[in-house]
Order: structure tokens, then C-alpha cells, then sequence
């Protein structure tokens, strides 16, 4: 196996380290001949907080500016520290050679379930769906299981990030942005909440989400578009009383002689999001449901996000005009449609990038599949996005999108070190990955798959 | 009648015979011959050839190489830049079927696919957009025993009778573990459930099945060998279930059964062959990896899905190495769809493939054209280019292992069938009639029917009949 990474780190520093710390310990134990075969873990240095990395002699492709053809990226304290043809390696650096090899930020899926959901049809393993139809304090961040085998799997093809979010009702909780190498959900989080995620309300099919099994079945379409209706009348009445209640919570605040209101959770959750601080996400399908969100936007001044927008393009220049953006998947999608153009999934991101729309592109499938984001992408390319396009739709875009632009999606200095080290071009199927970094830590790339692989490969 | 009449007649017949003849040969390009020029070929059978031509004849491969010849009047396509491939053979597809599965008992042998397959399923024409030009109609896995399957070619725009491939060999579908004890579908309410439950019971449903085939050959040898003895027995009654699996036991209809983990794998090899058969393709075979060798020992080949894991219980130990682990131990392994979805974009499967455990560059090419052509018994006449194979062939715009690379056009028999130009032109005249058909509805005073509230019924089978792709 190529894959993996820690044989072939430069562990010079690592013995100059670990020495002098380990040799008064190991020499009091020699006689315990258990001791020496403990001795590798220790000296190994895992999880060394402190490390120091450089990758030399690779070609940096840095997204934001020019692609460095052969140069160094050194990280320091869990940043990136230096970017260039020419930075200065410290003695104490584990150096990776990046000969031959290409360094590109770590990939950002920006819809999927990845934490929530283990097993797809077993129920006992999924922590998507809260019941109810507005769940705004429900929190992806807290059930994200950080050590679910489908992780690593997500990292084998070079994400660092996703954005994790609960599915169901109408408003269906907050959204977590997260590294996806972390000891806890905490340590894990890049911004949490990243948004709140509405499904607007639909009558009936209409896509992703919007509730095929829902409301379909048994039900007549005058029926389903009542119900369509009285979801949004509720919406709109859990803002209006969102917005009172922070209104009520600030007064009391200033003067003492108001009363206070009960604390309602709900509501709670809902003041970051009726101030503009919080976006929301909004699954809309059809131009008629993206309108409506836009129009609810306005109304409530929220910094809205089109999550799904199938049709987006028939409201591109809407879309452009307010600075909406659009998160584009799956791209390996069937056409919705039996008289659509066999390839308008794969071609809606380039004509939404044409029409000056901001777009990323993400998986919004099975967690299981996270790691097929670069073929989303590329297929994406292959049917008119340009190639830049595709790979800033899954880097830096997505970070712009969720403000944390000044901290992922490009190789930049001051940046976290979430960082792919690959043998080709990401998107591509047969490039492999070699080292990955998260948060600075470079990553174990061991998988359920790899050891599955090692154990049965060369069974007698 | 009288003579003249006939006389017209013949010659009416004639002509429209005549005619249509000519049609088909307009669409081909106004002769038999063509000629696809200055390509980078990937035979799949015997390495790549740079610039290289292919002469089609008459629907056939007539010469493959650098130095081709064609007639003065063949049809010529230029692909200059382009990579030829073998059109794409999917062994595992419920593509334009009416219906999927009869699921109301756990043995369907007398069920045949063939006889509900939808040739105007317009995912035929999107599979064609991604180089599949066969596939192979699966009963689906409700049952332990499922009913016969159906090999078609994806002649869009052709009648049924035309897609049917008429040298095929019959297959059964076969399926063990979650889907026949039906672990994932939801009962309706009173509804009793059905065995078996368990990968106990679904081994005896099967045991049970040829049991009681073994018993039909035997009364209808007894009844053959009475009536030669020049006796007037009466026949056994003819049961078309039985009929079928009496020629699965007689090795006349192939097994090809669905199956995940690696226990059930051997429980059915085990069980054929306890009855001196053997199972002819795995399907799925998720866990094939781990029973490598039993498999290879077996004699059975395996049709897998390249990389999903973990949709479902029996998906957890899934592995995207399963193709190169089987392929390195000589199994002939393919990659199926089993989805609308993935059989758009089999190259992508199959590219997907070379990152994990190195398989090469025509291993995996096979893994979608040679190796399920040897799957359903097809690979004298498809599954590679060579001469005297069928012209089903796909022009790729670049190498068809690069995420940014795209069919251009797909030919079955020398016919193209998708042409990526002349349906881009096709759109906006599709859009304009489209619009125009609304616009005219809408003018015609008092002719609409009022809409008349419609009720589903409940589905009362899950999307995991067709395997388990569920999506959240």
C-alpha cells in the first residue's frame, strides 16, 4: 500500500526530539524487555500538538493565487506558516518530500449528514431527524459521532470539511461546519453553528427533501398545497416571534422593570439567525419555492443560502443581483424530469457559475459516498464548468459562502492547515492521495476499507 | 382475388420492404460501410491502439488496427483526439422493466422479465448518453428465488422485438440475506409477514426449491421412459415454476444471485452444489473479497458494485478493493449499476476502480465490457473490439478514465444511437414544441377536463428491493 503516510514522514527530528526526554525513562526499564517494544509508540509522536511540518520540492496549488511549481509549505501550530519557492525549514520540522507530488487545500463537502447517520437503513444508528417540524435548537454538533468508521472513509479522497446538518420538518436544526479529524465534536467544529437549515415547505414532491413520501400519497393536490401553505404561515410566524422575543429580551435587559419573557429555546436559536448573524440554508427546489425564499429573505432580512436549487437557474439573475448563493448536488444526480436534457444535472453548476451565481458543490447523499465529492466536481467540469471553477466549488467558494474564508479553502499564510497532499489532480479517479493534514495534525489515512483490504488481500 | 390484385400486392409488400430498408440504411449513414478514423482504440481485449481505425460492416467490426481500408462510399466519422471504447455491458440493471419484482412469494421461477420490458423508458436513452449499449434485466432480490431475467440491446427509438438479443442465454435471479427475509420493508398495517425471515429459512426456500425440481425431473423422466416402453401413461401436470427450476438443475438456466456477506455466499455454492450445479454469477458479492478462493474453487464469477458500502447492514463490510482482490485471484469480475443513476456513467465506475488495489488500465476497461459479455454468455459476439464482434462502440471527447472526459456517441451495430451534437441541437426545438403544446392547451376554450383527485396507493415495496439504494 501507498497510502500509508507515517513510514515515509523524515523522522530526523523525530529521534532528536524524542532522545533526550525518552532515554533516563527506557534506561531505568531496560531490564523489562516489554518496555523496548513500548518504546516506538512513545517515541512515535502521534499526536505531537507541537509538530513542526514542512512539505518541500511540491508543486502548491494554492487556489486563491498562483500555483507555486516547486516549492515549500511549512506548518507551524496547527497554521499554515509559510507558502513560497523559498522558506526557511526549521531544524525541529518533520519534513515530507514533496517531490513529484502536489499540495492543494482539503476539499469542503458543503451537504452532507456525515456524524448523524452510520448505517442508512438501520435505524438504530441515524440521528438526522428530529420529530416535529421546527427543531431550531436542535444542534448537528452535538450528535456528531467522531469516531464513525464512515470518517476516515470521507478523508480518502482528500475532504477536510464538511458541513453536517439535521434533515426533516420545516425548520430542521442548526448546522455544524467540521474538520473531519477530531478526539471530540468540539475539537472537530470549524464554526457551529455554520446555519440554520429551513426546508421550505412544499406541496408534495418537488424534489430532494421536499417530502415525496411525506405528503404525497393518499392526499389530494388542493390538500397538500393547504398544508404547503399553513407551513409557511407557521414559518412566518416563528420569525415574527423571534424577532419579537429578542426585542422583549433586549428591553428587559436595558430595564429591569420589564418583565422578563420565559426562556423559549426555540426562539432562542432563532435571534442569531432574524439579526443576520446566522444564514439560512433553504432546500428549494423549483424557481417558484427559491422566489419564495428570496421573497422571505427580504421580509426578514435573512442572509439566506439556496440548498439543493434544481431550478436555480431559471432565477440566476435574481440570484446574482442579491448575492445568493447556491449549493449545487448531488451533481451525479438523475434529471428530475423525463423530458429534461439527459445531462442537466451535471451541467447546472457550470451554467449557474456562467450566470455569475456563486456556487458550491457537495455530495448531499449518503455519508457513506462523501468521498466521491471530487468526482461530483469533475464531472461537473466535464460538462461545462471550467476546470478552476470546479475545484474553487469544493475549496475556497464554500468557504466564502460560510465566512470562513479568512480560515479554510486556499493555501494562504495564517490559514488552519487543512491540506492534501495528493500524486495528481484531486478530481481526477486515479490520483491517490498520500498525506492529508487537519487542523495541522497530520492525518492517519487507515481506513475500515484499508484494513479490511490488509487482512483478507493474501488469504491462503 | 384475382391475380393482378395479388400481383400488386406482392409488389406493395415489396416495396415497403424496400423502403424501410432504405430507412434504416439512411440512418447509418446512406451505406453499410463506416469508418471511424485516426482514434485512440481501447479494445479491451488487446491493449490500446494508437490512431487507429474501425471498419463497420454491416453492423459488424470488419477491421480494427492502423492501416484500414475503406470503400469509397463508407461513412466516415473523424475522431481525431478521441478514445474508442467497447460500448458498456451492464450484468445487473432493472432498466425499462414495467416491473421489478413479483413479490408475493419467496419462489417466482416462472416470472419472466422479458415479457414487461418498457422500451420507452427514457432511461434507455440516458444510458446511451453514458456508452451502455446491453444490459442484463434482473428480476429484483425480494426473493429467494426470483423470476427469469432478459438481455437487451439499448436500441432507442427501436420496437422491444428489435432490442430483444436473440442468441441470449436464459438466466434466474437468485437473492439471499436482507432483501428475501425482507429486513428492510415496511409491512402494511395487518399484513402477515413472509418467510422466510431468516438466512436459515432463505437457505431451505432454496433446498426446498430444487428438492421439489429434482422430484418434477424425475416424474417427467418416469413419463418419458414409460412411453418409450411403449406404455400410455399419463403426463405429470406441468407446473411452469417447477419447469424453470428444473433447468436451472438441468444447467440449463444460469444462477445469477444476489448476495452480500461472505456466509451466504458459501451457503449457496454449498447448496448447488449438494444438487451438481453451480452458481454462475455472484451478484453484488459485496463480501466476496473474503471468500475469494472458495469463490474462484466454485467456478462462479462475480458482478459487483464497485464502491457503496455501508446503505445498509449488510453493506458495512463492503471494501472498494473487492474488484482487484477477486480479479488478482483469476475471478471474472464486472461492475454493475443496479441504478438508473450509476449505469449513466459506468466509466466513472469502472476508472474509479485502478486507485484501489491497482487494477490496470484494461483490467478495468473489462470490468464493464469483456467480462460481463462473458458473464451472460455474449462475449463471441460484444464486450471488445475485435473483428467480427458487433459494432457497439462509444467515442469519448478524452480518455475515458478522466473525471473531465465525456461520450460523444454511442453506436449499436454500426447505427449511431447517441450523437452528444445532434441532441444539443435537438434542445431547442424540443423546448419550442414543448412550449407550443402547453400554449395550445391552454387556448382550447372548454376542452380541459377538470383534474380529478387522484389517490396513490401505498408502495408496498421499498426502493431496497432494487439493492439497497436508499437514499436519505
Amino acid at each position: 500500500m501507498t497510502h500509508l503516510p507515517l513510514a515515509s514522514v523524515g523522522t530526523k527530528s523525530e529521534k532528536q526530539d524524542m532522545k533526550p526526554a525518552k532515554r533516563p525513562f527506557a534506561f531505568c526499564l531496560l531490564p523489562f524487555a516489554f518496555c523496548l517494544l513500548a518504546l516506538p509508540i512513545f517515541s512515535q509522536s502521534k499526536y505531537d500538538p507541537a509538530a513542526v511540518y514542512a512539505i518541500r520540492n511540491a508543486r502548491i496549488v494554492t487556489v486563491t493565487g498562483a500555483t507555486i511549481e516547486k516549492g515549500t509549505v511549512l506548518v507551524r501550530d496547527g497554521k499554515i506558516a509559510a507558502v513560497g519557492e523559498q522558506v526557511s525549514v526549521p531544524g525541529n520540522a518533520k519534513v515530507i518530500d514533496g517531490t513529484g507530488l502536489s499540495v492543494y487545500p482539503g476539499l469542503i463537502d458543503s451537504g452532507t449528514i456525515l456524524g448523524l447517520s452510520e448505517v442508512g437503513a438501520v435505524n438504530a444508528t441515524l440521528d438526522t431527524t428530529e420529530l416535529g417540524e421546527f427543531n431550531s435548537n436542535m444542534k448537528a454538533l452535538t450528535a456528531v459521532n467522531p469516531n464513525s468508521e464512515l470518517i476516515p472513509v470521507a478523508r480518502s479522497n482528500g475532504v477536510t470539511t464538511v458541513l453536517t446538518c439535521p434533515l426533516g420538518g420545516v425548520i430542521s436544526g442548526q448546522c455544524a461546519l467540521i474538520n473531519i479529524d477530531g478526539w471530540t465534536p468540539q475539537e472537530m467544529a470549524l464554526r457551529a453553528p455554520a446555519a440554520m437549515r429551513l426546508i421550505y415547505p412544499t406541496a408534495g414532491g418537488g424534489g430532494r427533501g421536499g417530502g415525496f413520501f411525506r405528503g404525497v400519497f393518499g392526499q389530494s393536490p388542493e390538500a397538500l398545497r393547504q398544508q404547503r401553505d399553513k407551513r409557511v404561515e407557521e414559518l412566518r410566524k416563528k420569525l415574527d416571534d423571534a424577532i419579537a422575543y429578542a426585542r422583549a429580551k433586549e428591553a428587559a435587559a436595558k430595564d429591569k422593570s420589564i418583565p422578563a419573557h420565559p426562556t423559549d429555546l426555540g426562539l432562542e436559536a432563532l435571534i442569531p439567525v432574524v439579526k443576520g448573524e446566522v444564514p439560512v440554508l433553504v432546500t428549494a427546489s423549483r424557481q417558484g419555492e427559491i422566489k419564495s425564499a428570496i421573497e422571505l429573505a427580504d421580509k426578514y432580512k435573512l442572509r439566506i443560502i439556496i440548498f439543493g436549487g434544481e431550478e436555480a437557474i431559471k432565477v440566476a439573475p435574481l440570484l446574482k443581483e442579491k448575492n445568493i448563493p447556491v449549493l449545487i448536488g448531488p451533481i451525479l444526480d438523475l434529471p428530475d424530469n423525463e423530458d429534461d436534457p439527459y445531462d442537466i444535472a451535471y451541467a447546472r453548476a457550470g451554467e449557474l457559475n456562467k450566470a455569475g451565481v456563486k456556487i458550491a458543490i457537495m455530495t448531499n447523499g449518503e455519508p457513506a459516498n462523501i468521498r466521491l465529492l471530487p468526482y461530483h466536481a469533475g464531472t461537473a467540469a466535464a460538462f461545462g464548468l471550467p476546470k478552476e471553477e470546479a475545484l474553487k466549488a469544493v475549496t475556497i467558494y464554500p468557504a466564502q459562502i460560510f465566512g470562513v474564508d479568512k480560515l479554510v479553502g486556499s493555501i494562504e499564510v495564517g490559514k488552519v492547515a487543512n491540506l492534501i497532499v495528493t500524486d495528481g489532480d484531486p478530481l481526477e479517479y486515479r490520483t491517490k492521495l498520500k498525506y492529508m493534514f487537519v487542523n495541522g495534525h497530520q492525518t492517519d489515512l487507515m481506513n475500515k476499507h484499508i484494513r479490511l483490504y490488509e487482512k483478507f488481500k493474501d488469504r491462503p | 382475388m384475382k391475380t393482378s390484385q395479388i400481383i400488386r400486392l406482392m409488389i406493395l409488400v415489396l416495396a415497403l420492404g424496400i423502403t424501410a430498408q432504405a430507412q434504416r440504411n439512411t440512418s447509418s449513414g446512406g451505406s453499410s460501410e463506416t469508418l471511424i478514423r485516426n482514434a485512440t482504440i481501447m479494445t479491451a481485449s488487446h491493449g490500446t491502439i494508437e490512431n487507429g481505425s474501425i471498419l463497420i460492416r454491416d453492423g459488424k467490426i470488419a477491421a480494427v488496427g492502423r492501416n484500414v481500408k475503406a470503400g469509397p462510399n463508407a461513412k466516415v466519422i473523424d475522431a481525431t483526439g478521441m478514445y474508442v471504447t467497447p460500448g458498456f455491458i451492464d450484468s445487473h440493471s432493472h432498466t425499462a422493466l414495467d416491473s421489478v419484482n413479483e413479490g408475493s412469494l419467496s419462489v417466482t421461477a416462472m416470472v419472466r422479465m422479458r415479457d414487461v420490458v418498457d422500451d420507452t423508458d427514457v432511461n434507455i436513452y440516458r444510458q446511451l448518453a453514458g456508452g451502455m449499449t446491453m444490459i442484463h434485466q434482473l428480476h429484483g432480490s425480494a426473493n429467494a428465488i426470483g423470476g427469469q431475467n432478459s438481455i437487451i440491446k439499448l436500441k432507442w427509438g427501436r420496437p422491444v422485438e428489435e432490442m430483444y438479443v436473440a442468441d441470449a442465454p436464459r438466466t434466474i435471479k437468485f437473492a439471499l440475506g436482507e432483501n428475501p427475509k425482507r429486513s428492510n420493508s415496511t409491512l402494511q398495517p395487518g399484513a402477515p409477514r413472509r418467510f422466510p425471515a431468516t438466512r436459515m429459512g432463505v437457505e431451505e426456500t432454496i433446498r426446498e426449491a430444487f428438492t421439489q425440481g429434482r422430484e418434477y425431473i424425475r416424474k417427467w423422466d418416469e413419463y418419458e421412459a414409460a412411453k418409450k416402453r411403449g406404455e400410455n401413461p399419463l403426463p405429470p401436470r406441468r407446473d411452469l415454476k417447477l419447469e424453470a427450476i428444473a433447468d436451472v438443475l438441468r444447467g440449463k438456466m444460469d444462477i445469477h444471485s444476489h448476495c452480500y456477506r461472505a456466509d451466504e455466499i458459501m451457503m449457496l455454492a454449498r447448496l448447488c452444489e449438494e444438487f451438481g450445479i453451480r452458481v454462475h454469477t455472484f451478484q453484488h458479492v459485496l463480501e466476496g473479497y473474503k471468500v475469494a478462493p472458495e469463490i474462484a474453487k466454485h467456478g462462479a464469477s462475480a458482478s459487483i458494485l464497485p464502491d457503496w458500502w455501508a446503505y445498509k447492514m449488510e453493506a458495512y463490510d463492503a471494501i472498494p478493493f473487492n474488484a482487484a482482490v477477486m480479479t488478482h485471484k483469476g475471478i471474472v469480475v464486472s461492475i454493475h449499476s443496479d441504478s438508473n443513476e450509476h449505469a449513466r456513467r459506468f466509466y466513472q465506475e469502472a476508472g474509479k476502480m485502478m486507485k484501489y488495489g491497482d487494477l490496470t488500465e484494461e483490467e478495468a476497461l473489462r470490468l464493464i465490457t469483456l467480462n460481463p459479455a462473458i458473464q451472460i454468455r455474449m462475449d463471441k459476439r460484444v464486450g471488445s473490439i475485435d473483428v467480427g464482434k458487433d459494432a457497439d462502440l462509444v467515442i469519448f471527447n478524452g480518455h475515458p478514465f478522466s473525471v473531465y472526459s465525456r461520450p460523444e456517441m454511442t453506436l449499436i451495430e454500426g447505427e449511431v444511437y447517441f450523437d452528444r451534437k445532434a441532441d444539443l441541437e435537438r434542445r431547442p426545438l424540443l423546448a419550442k414544441e414543448k412550449k407550443d403544446l402547453i400554449e395550445r392547451e391552454k387556448k382550447m376554450p372548454g376542452e380541459r377536463q377538470p383534474t380529478q383527485q387522484q389517490t396513490l396507493p401505498l408502495p408496498t415495496l421499498t426502493e431496497d428491493d432494487l439493492d439497497g439504494h436508499i437514499h436519505p
